[in-house]
């Protein structure tokens, strides 16, 4: 299963009605697609499709799928660098309603750079991709880097208790 | 005390538990759902809020104090966002140790809580190295 999901405080309907096109246009059966729209105005005809998961459903969803396609959230890409899953991400872009500032375009911008994110920057890339989902990276993880951010904290506190 | 909105705010709190986790912690966040992946009796749910909904900012605000009050927490830590910016302040008024963590989606710019929270912070941390730039901001890592 492709597993897709957009957070739920604001719609996200370009990324939702690209992939719903998409499916709709594939002759020979393709993966299923499950979508998490959130708040999405339009919900989608050709895949299948819910508002929104419990936090136990959404770690179910992500662990068993082939892929995440999804908006460029960071709690959906931590996620996805837990479970080792790839990810693909459209960022939402301000100007067009779809986020409060254009943070998730630099999120994607950077994380493409360390840790190799794939990214689809508008709905023609998107398409691109769809043709070609095996090509989905898992994100690499670093983890002397969170280490060193878990002992700061815990010797601070330490040192304060 | 630690305090996380949803999504991503709480995932990264829950990756750097290690930190605290020898520590009798509390734990406040926006999702009933999510008190399952603390110990049992540990968690309270607090209002969500954004800088849109001010009326909610104000309930949300005054369920942080009250469990502030209610609890005493010698050290109040958080990832964000507004939630964990008012358990800085209040935690502080209170005489606690306080801690923010920016999350690691902040790659260009420190977020709003995260400079607001400036007076209000013992230890104020960014996940990118290029914006701890500033006085009494810190890189010490990031979760990615």
């Amino acid at each position: 299963m492709i597993f897709v999901t957009v957070g739920s405080q604001i719609p996200f309907d370009r990324l939702v009605q690209c992939i719903d096109e998409w499916a709709g246009c594939q002759t020979p059966p393709h993966d299923a697609l499950l979508a998490q729209i959130g708040a999405s105005e339009r919900p989608p005809a050709h895949i299948e499709w819910t508002r929104r998961l419990s936090s136990a459903e959404y770690l179910e969803r992500v662990a068993s799928s082939r892929a995440v396609i999804a908006h460029a959230g960071m709690g959906t890409i931590l996620t996805a660098i837990d479970l080792r899953k790839p990810i693909l991400v459209m960022p939402r872009i301000g100007c067009m309603g779809e986020t409060r500032n254009d943070h998730q375009i630099a999120t994607a911008r950077h994380l493409q750079q360390i840790v190799g994110l794939s990214v689809a920057w508008d709905e023609s890339e998107l398409r691109n991709w769809l043709g070609r989902l095996d090509e989905i990276t898992i994100p690499s993880s670093r983890s002397d880097s969170i280490q060193n951010l878990t002992s700061y904290i815990q010797n601070f506190i330490n040192r304060a208790a | 005390m630690a305090i996380a909105s949803g999504g991503g705010h709480w995932l990264q709190l829950q990756q750097l538990r290690d930190a605290f986790t020898e520590h009798d912690v509390t734990y406040l966040s926006v999702d009933a759902g999510l008190a399952v992946q603390v110990p049992e009796g540990k968690f309270h749910r607090i209002k969500d809020a954004t800088r849109e909904e001010p009326l909610d900012l104000l309930r949300c605000a005054y369920q942080v104090l009250r469990l502030i009050i209610r609890i005493r927490p010698e050290i109040v830590l958080s990832t964000g966002a507004a939630p964990g910016l008012f358990g800085l302040i209040f935690g502080k008024l209170f005489g606690a140790t306080t801690i923010w963590i920016d999350s690691v989606a902040n790659v260009e710019k420190l977020s709003l809580s995260g400079r607001l929270v400036r007076p209000f912070a013992d230890l104020r941390l960014t996940q990118w190295e290029h914006l701890a730039c500033e006085a009494g901001l810190r890189y010490a890592g990031s979760v990615l």
